[in-house]
């Protein structure tokens, strides 16, 4: 029997890190709104990223990520609203400990590679002789020490975006914010990448990245921010996003019938297997597996498989932001623009 | 990796001088600078040979001369004369020539001179004794004293001797003051406008580059935009000094191989070395004027060409400009002077050309105030323009409007 019982709401509160509640905000920001020509891309967001945490803001194209965190970086300036930063409300005061990685990537051609990193880091106040050091380190570090003294436009597009993440982290800043990072990156890079950020966060460092791939979302995200329409219909732990979707209960009988069947939901799916046996699908009741498995066990029902399934985060997302905008996830961004 | 190297917030000049730094020697060590120094020397090029053509076009064609209609002694006596007194006359006469005007039987000298081909521009007839001079009224009025003196030669009437007049000229009057010192500063305002004008272009250029290159999001992000903008104008204006120097060196090298000094011109009224100094300055905020204008269109334009649309409007208006502040230069203290002086963009022409005419200097301080503040303004209108209308995340948004307002 395949079982997840007892109160795993609260399993997976205890899995979160530690009481994010309680811990100082990287991040704060409420009512954002930002107008571009009459058209609002971004309208009253609210955003609480806890130190250390691993923030997903989730949408499809257009959605108003980018406008959304170019607000909270200081790239632009909210029309309403107000942003607070590592306790800082003006965004560039404390660029020497924030690194971004925006979607366009972009380094100058013509430097080598370790030039590069320095000077992305000398722009967030590092020193440049120690970028230089550090560039050459990181390079060795993450296998590319042959492309030190390789110009930006010698390298893959794949290399270059390596390389710009690295200038990122560079000056060790304790708030990293990535624009879709995946994107453009091959498997085994996006693999690195996860890692990356997981180490990251181990290491204190905030991590907030947008994203219009769930999957990512779900396998590195604390908490996530769903948007869609310059909205944010949800933020809050990921967890607690698929607590908006109750959780499917998969049962397997060997009788097809009896007066156990009054203790299933009304609206249970049954389906009949050539075997004789039947699987019941429903949502797990309000009052808790408990009183249906007595029922079933006292009617001799003849349980094959009992499990209950919590929701993705991806049915979440369509239950939070509905059908549209879960399809416009799924496109390219080049779908979405025909 | 160690923690110990101090990081901090960068101050606005400090993140200038970071962006200044890595475009100064990115432009430096380019390809594009070589050209860029040898730009000057295309319009030397055209000059030189559009001159020479010219000179040979008027030696050739426009060398007029007087023809000689009278008997062939008399013609021989007048050509005689005219060359004996050339050196004396100079060009107060044109050559003369003679014309064959007893053997084609024509007698009337207009009918003569009509029947001229080349650059006959008048006729003399008649004797030494009594010649007749015969063309158009501008050219016979100056010609007649000079065509007298000859025939006076010819006739045997002309004097033996002439007595050397011993010049002694003064180092100028007040009048030759004032006309030499609004030469100079013409010179000084003209080669500020080329100047300016060759350098505030290439920050446009450079900016563009950027934005393709997609690192000023990266830029926007880190350090205020005023920054990345005075960090693109600083480093430009490095280019520049660089390349004022290497043509200085190259002008002078030139001057003093052919001995041309700046002698030539008269003396400004502040004197040559504050004149000088106050012409970087003033170079420096006329760039800063206009390259702040050329680096908010730059940052607004995402297409060279619409680089190219954008910037049209402002460097014709910069000619304008330029010639309203050469306009102004001749009127010195007044009310049209005052107004060039105080407009932000023809302010440094005005003031360069008040530097070569009034020795006073604090004007020039208060100006390059003023003038400061007008680049601060720029900076920080365009910083903030980018940030409004540059730094949007692209055309999807109207898209998903427009899929919100379908049923679903």
């Amino acid at each position: 029997m395949n079982m997840e019982t007892g109160n795993w709401q609260a399993a997976a509160s205890a899995s979160a890190p530690a009481e994010p509640e309680s811990r100082p905000l990287a991040i704060e920001a409420r009512g954002l709104v930002k107008s571009f020509d009459g058209f609002t891309a971004v309208d009253g967001v609210d955003l609480t990223v806890p130190e250390g945490a691993i923030y997903g803001v989730l949408g499809p194209n257009g959605a108003g990520k980018t406008t959304t965190l170019r607000m909270l970086l200081g790239i632009i300036d909210p029309d309403e609203g107000y942003r607070r930063i590592l306790g800082c409300e003006r965004p560039h005061d404390v660029a020497h400990r924030i690194g971004y990685l925006p979607e366009e990537r972009g380094l100058y051609p013509a430097m080598k590679t370790y030039e590069a990193i320095a000077y992305i880091g000398a722009l967030r106040g590092l020193p440049l002789a120690e970028g230089k050091r550090r560039g050459k380190l990181m390079l060795e570090e993450h296998g590319l020490g042959y492309a030190i003294d390789r110009q930006i436009r010698q390298l893959s597009k794949g290399m270059a975006q390596q390389v710009q993440l690295l200038a990122t982290l560079v000056h060790e800043p304790r708030l990293v914010v990535f624009d879709e990072p995946f994107s453009g990156l091959d498997a085994l890079n996006q693999g690195k990448l996860e890692k990356m950020i997981r180490g990251l966060a181990e290491r204190g460092t905030t991590v907030i990245f947008s994203t219009h791939v769930i999957a990512h979302a779900e396998r590195l995200c604390d908490s996530v921010a769903i948007i869609a329409g310059g909205k944010v219909p949800f933020a809050g732990p990921v967890d607690v996003a698929r607590d908006r979707i109750a959780a499917q209960v998969r049962l397997e009988t060997r009788v097809g019938d009896g007066l156990w069947r009054a203790a299933l939901p009304a609206d249970a799916r049954c389906e009949r297997k050539a075997n004789g046996s039947s699987f019941w699908y429903f949502p797990l009741p309000e009052t808790g597996i408990e009183p249906l498995l007595r029922a079933l066990i006292e009617g001799e029902a003849g349980i094959l498989s009992l499990s209950i399934e919590r929701a993705g985060l991806h049915d979440a997302f369509v239950a939070i932001a509905g059908e549209a905008a879960a399809r416009a996830l799924e496109l390219s961004p080049e779908e979405q623009g025909r | 990796m160690s923690t110990e190297h101090s990081q901090g917030r960068l101050s606005t000049l400090r993140a200038a001088m970071i962006v200044a730094r890595r475009d100064f020697s990115a432009i430096l060590f380019s390809r594009s600078f070589f050209f860029f120094l040898l730009g000057p020397l295309f319009p030397v090029i055209v000059g030189v040979a559009a001159g020479s053509v010219g000179h040979k076009v008027e030696s050739t064609t426009m060398r007029t001369a007087i023809g000689v209609a009278m008997s062939p002694s008399d013609t021989s006596a007048m050509i005689a004369a005219d060359r004996l007194l050339s050196p004396k006359t100079g060009s107060a006469t044109p050559e003369m020539v003679a014309v064959q005007a007893l053997q084609s039987g024509v007698t009337d000298p207009a009918a003569l001179l009509k029947e001229q081909r080349g650059n006959v521009a008048a006729i003399i007839s008649g004797t030494p004794n009594h010649p007749v001079l015969t063309g158009t009224p501008g050219q016979i009025n100056a010609w007649q004293a000079p065509i007298s003196l000859i025939a006076a030669q010819a006739a045997g009437k002309g004097p033996q001797t002439f007595p050397e007049v011993a010049l002694a000229p003064i180092a100028s009057s007040n009048a030759a003051d004032r006309q030499g010192r609004m030469h100079t500063a013409q010179s000084a305002q003209m080669l500020l406008f080329l100047l300016t004008m060759l350098l505030a272009g290439m920050v446009l250029s450079n900016l563009v580059e950027e934005k393709a290159n997609k690192i000023i999001e990266v830029l926007a992000a880190a350090i205020p935009m005023d920054a990345v903008f005075y960090g693109k104008l600083f480093a430009m204006l490095g280019i520049s000094f660089v390349g004022i120097s290497v043509w200085g060196t190259v002008y002078g090298g030139y001057a003093l191989a052919t001995g041309h000094t700046l002698g030539e011109f008269a003396a400004p009224a502040i004197g040559w070395p504050s004149y000088i100094g106050l012409g970087i300055v003033y170079f420096a905020m006329a760039y800063l004027l206009l390259g702040s204008v050329f680096l908010t269109i730059g940052s607004m334009a995402t297409t060279v060409r619409e680089v190219q649309t954008l910037s049209m409007p402002v460097s014709m208006s910069q000619l304008v400009v330029f010639f309203f502040a050469t306009f102004a230069t001749a009127m010195p203290g007044s009310t049209m002077s005052f107004i060039a002086e105080a407009i932000p963009f023809s302010s440094p022409f005005a003031m360069l050309s008040r530097g070569a005419q009034e020795a006073s200097l604090m004007p020039h301080l208060i100006a390059l105030g003023w003038q400061a503040a007008w680049v601060a303004l720029f900076v920080n209108m365009g910083a903030s323009l980018f940030r409004r209308r540059v730094m949007k995340s692209g055309p999807q948004g109207r898209k998903v409007k427009k899929a919100r307002l379908q049923p679903a």
